[in-house]
Formats: C-alpha cells, structure tokens, sequence
C-alpha cells in the first residue's frame, strides 16, 4: 500500500516537474536571448539598432533595418497572396463542395504542412525562382536573377497556405448552420449567405488565422534563405534580392564566435524575433479564447 | 439585379473551386518536381554509403551519413520528447481537470509555445550549448528538437486525452486507484491509438527540420556512434549540397530531398490511416 502511494507522489511530482519545465522554457529563452544581446544593447541604442541601416560587424556597426525591411517584405507579400486564395478555398470547402471533396482535401493539407521547410526551398529553387528571374520580372520590364524577395514570398505563401488554410476551415465549422439556412430563408443565395453571415460572423476567427499565419511566416527560414538572394540591403522593389532577419542568423552561425560582438548581434536578432513572434501569437491566440469563451 | 445577384454567385462558386484546384496543383508540382530530380540522382550507392574523399567535389559515395543521422536524430528527440510531453498531457487532463481557468491558460501557453520559430531554438540552443562548453552532437541536437516538438506532441496527446469522458476516472478512484495508476493503465491505455498519430507528427516534425539543427547537430562524414558526436541530418545535407556550383554534387541534393519527402510522406499517410482507424 505504502508503495503504490510513494509511486503515486513521485510520479506526481515528476509530472509537475515537467510541466513547470515547458512553463518555464520561454521565460529562459528569453531571459538568455536579452542576457547575451545586453553587451550589444550597452553600446548601441534600442532605436540606432533597429532604424540603422548600416551593416558593418568589422567596424561595429549594427543596423538591423536591412533585415527587418526583408522580413516585413516577404512576410507581408506572401500573406496578401496566401490570404485570399485561403479564405477562398475554405468557403469552397466548407459551402460549395459535396462532403467528398474535403475528404479528399484533408490528406492534401496535411501533406503540404508536412513537407519540410528545406524541401520547399529545393523547390523554390527549382521552379519559382526560375519563373520570378525568366517570366515575371521581364513581364515588369525588370532584371531579376530569379533570387529575390518575391521569390521569398511565393515559397512562403505556399508554406502558409496549410496552416491558414486548416485554422480557417474551423472557423467555417463553428459558424452556427441556422444562420446560414435563416439567411438562405430570407432569399439570399449562398454567396451572398457566405458573405454578410459567415465571413462576419467568422470575422474575429478569419483575423487570427491571418494573424498566425503571419507569425508563422515570420519565423520561417531555411526555405526562405534558400531564395531570397540574401543580400544586405534595403530592398526598393519586389525583384530585389533582401535579407531576412532568420537568415541572418541561420547563414552566420559558423562566424559568430570569432567576433563577441557578432554573436551579440546575432543573438539580439533572434531576440527581436522572439519577441515579436510571441506577442502576435499571444494576442491573437487570446482573440481566439476570448471568442470561443462568449 | 437577379441576373447580377446569379452571376455573382455563380463566378465565386468557380473560383473558389478553381483555387482549391490550385492548391491541389501547387503540392502536385512540388512533388513531381522533387520526384523528377530525385529520382535521376537516387542509386543504391547514394543511400548506402557515407561520403568518400572528395566527395563535395563530385567523386564518389552516398547520404547514408545523412539518412541514419536523421533517424537517429529524430528517433531520440521523439522518444525523449514522449518522456516529457506523456507526464504533462495525462497531468494536465487527470490533476488539473478541476481547474477549468488553469487548465484554459495552459493550453493557451502551449500553443503559444507552438508558435516560437525552429531558428530561436537553435540559436538558443546553441547559447546554452557554448555557455555549456558543449560541442555540436547528436545529443545536443536531440535535446534542440525534442524542445521544439515537445508542445506540439502535448498539444495533440492532450486533444485525445480531453475526449475520456471523466466518469471513467471517476469509476477508476472509486475502485481505489490512486491518481498515477488512473493515469498510466486506464487513460494511457484508452488514449493509445491516439498517441501514435501525435508521435508520427511530432516524428515527422522533427525530422524535417533544420533550422533548430543548425547550430546544434553539427555535422559530419560519419554515421554517428555515441551522443557526443557530430551528426549529419537529411535537411541540411540537402542545404549544403544544393548550395554547391559542381552539377553531381547539386544532384545528390536532390536525392537527398526525394528520400526525405518520401519518409515524410510515409509519415504523414499513416498519421492519416492511424487516426481514421481510430474511427
């Protein structure tokens, strides 16, 4: 009896162990992120460092503005083209199809959520490239290599399409069918239903499914970097090559430790993604609570 | 005005089929793009030998130090990932299912936690790692990515562990088992064909990620022996590769990406074939 009772607290306590461990773990991500960037942060200030654009580690000059721009470019883009086609393909597949064709979706979602990041690149590099480089910046009467923020954000809105496509389709889910149908009653078509009843009803839902997505996207890398081009500048134009923050960091790991400051510098690269990533995700998961709760 | 209201109708009726078709053609194309140059480039030598002398160069010898690297790398991460997230799901659903409120901020963290990028666990990872005076290793990386998949294997345990109807535990304290018991031989065992659909995922995850195993994994010619050694993985094999001007050498990183879209495949159709058997 004693026995079963010591396993029973000890196996608790193990339990609470590793839940305080995940509980914690952000808290010493990012504790460790600010300790390592502060030598960077003692020298330079908050705003030099983000509006700077001047990128010279051998002269200490830190500028972040380069890599913030080619985040918030190819993040961006690739939201507004994955946005609509999203919102698009959940109405199709919640309204207009018979049952079988989500069925037949489903698989197709997963698989596209599951292929790995690098594997996206390779094709990236294989297809969109060469279609941004030879098709698109020639049709705008630009000169493009193909690597290029636009290329970035084609890659990306492919990578999102599942992740804000699968939170979408539950959105259309929770909607109430006898809206719908009083709607329907009424002598609207359904179109028309799917417009002034589902997509407000769903508003809050659709928001944060856009706003995840973004998140989502923010942080992705390795695809990203295998198109971008990856060099240090402001872009002026979606055929540009640019350099997004993740990037930064993924490409300079191996040099980062000849130079303190560097890796500093690094470091508070990751911490400006951190940061940003998780207050998105905190504000946007708590819409989606919030709604679910009321 | 109907024949607008109809038109209207009708056009956002095709379109929004037409996109879906897109969707469904985009992944077509990604997977016969990776089939086609994969395919050319797969040999029995590729995935059965580590790298000779010269290999970078175009001279002979395989992936097999990529392909057991990222077995091994995910094998462990998954499994050690299944230690940590198994005590969290059952203690969020058995100890806390009192507490709704605590129970609600949890899950919020959690999927919040989900939301991190691979890059900051790397590069975190790393931090500790040096701060550590530990050296890239399979060890290190499996740590790295049984962190990163950890939230997603408890998120998706704990949504098949919600759907134990609570007059089962009920049933299990009247009988006189203590909470652990509860927890181990009737909700694990109850939730069990569920876990494995939340480990394939997790599994497939991990395998395919390489930003967190960057920094972390290192790499290297050799099938690794032990933890402390350098490991190489399948995503960065096909990175490094891919990055490289010489033409035979850019093909092996096909190859390499055709056998791990295949294990990711094969991953993700018996997730789907588990979780409907489940049904």
């Amino acid at each position: 009896m004693t026995k079963r009772k010591l396993a029973d607290s000890l196996s608790s306590k193990w339990m609470l162990v590793c839940l305080s461990f995940f509980l914690l773990m952000p808290l010493a991500i990012g504790a460790g992120l600010v300790i390592k960037s502060s030598g960077l942060l003692s020298e330079h200030t908050l705003s030099s460092l983000i509006l700077s654009s001047d990128w010279s580690p051998s002269d200490d000059q830190y500028g972040f503005w380069p890599f913030i721009v080619s985040s918030l470019w190819v993040t961006i883009i690739a939201l507004i083209i994955s946005m609509p086609l999203c919102l698009l393909a959940a109405i199709y597949l919640t309204q207009f199809s018979p049952s079988w064709v989500l069925k037949i979706m489903r698989p197709v979602i997963d698989i596209l959520a599951g292929i790995p990041s690098v594997v996206y690149g390779v094709w990236g590099v294989l297809i969109i490239v060469p279609f941004v480089g030879d098709k698109v910046a020639p049709f705008f009467e630009n000169e493009s290599l193909g690597y290029s923020i636009l290329a970035g954000a084609l890659v990306l809105s492919v990578m999102s399409v599942p992740y804000i496509l699968n939170m979408l389709l539950e959105v259309f889910r929770q909607v109430p069918v006898e809206l719908g149908e009083a709607s329907l009653s009424l002598g609207a078509t359904k179109w028309e239903t799917i417009k002034h009843v589902f997509i407000r009803k769903g508003a809050t839902g659709i928001l944060s499914a856009y706003g995840l997505g973004f998140s989502k996207a923010l942080g992705e890398t390795i695809a990203v970097m295998m198109v971008v081009g990856n060099v240090v500048q402001v872009p002026e134009s979606v055929f540009d090559a640019g350099y997004p923050l993740p990037a930064l960091v993924a490409n300079n790991y191996g040099e980062m430790m000849s130079i303190p400051s560097y890796e500093s510098a690094l470091m508070f690269g990751s911490l400006l993604l951190f940061v940003i990533i998780l207050a998105i995700n905190i504000f946007f998961r708590y819409i989606i609570y919030k709604s679910e709760v009321i | 005005m109907t024949l607008k209201r109809k038109f209207e109708e009708k056009f956002f009726r095709v379109l929004s089929a037409l996109i879906t078709l897109v969707i469904v053609y985009v992944l077509a194309n990604i997977i016969w793009t990776i089939i086609e140059k994969g395919f050319s480039s797969l040999s029995w030598e590729i995935i059965s030998q580590e790298p000779k002398g010269g290999f970078y160069m175009g001279k002979g010898g395989g992936i097999l130090n990529a392909i057991a690297g990222s077995f091994y790398l995910a094998i462990s991460a998954t499994v050690l990932a299944f230690l940590v997230s198994l005590p969290v799901a059952l203690f969020i659903n058995i100890y806390l299912i009192k507490y709704r409120r605590m129970l609600v901020g949890i899950r919020f963290f959690l999927d919040v936690l989900w939301g991190i990028p691979s890059i900051v666990y790397g590069a975190f990872a790393f931090m500790l790692m040096i701060a550590l005076g530990q050296k890239n290793s399979l060890g290190a990386g499996t740590i790295t990515v049984a962190a990163m998949i950890s939230p997603i294997m408890i998120r998706a345990m704990d949504e098949v562990l919600k759907t134990i109807p609570i007059g089962l535990q009920e049933a299990s304290y009247a009988l006189g088992s203590t909470r652990t018991e509860t927890a181990y031989k009737i909700f694990f065992r109850q939730a069990l064909p569920g876990f494995a659909t939340a480990v394939l995922l997790a599994f497939g995850r991990g395998i395919g990620d390489a930003a967190s195993v960057l920094f972390t994994a290192g790499y290297t010619d050799h099938v690794p022996r032990s933890f402390s050694d350098p490991t190489a993985t399948l995503p960065l094999a096909i990175f490094f590769q891919l990055g490289s001007p010489i033409e035979s050498v850019q093909n092996r990183a096909f190859a390499a990406a055709i056998v791990l879209t295949i294990i990711v495949l094969v991953i993700s159709i018996s997730a789907r074939l588990l979780y409907r058997g489940k049904k």
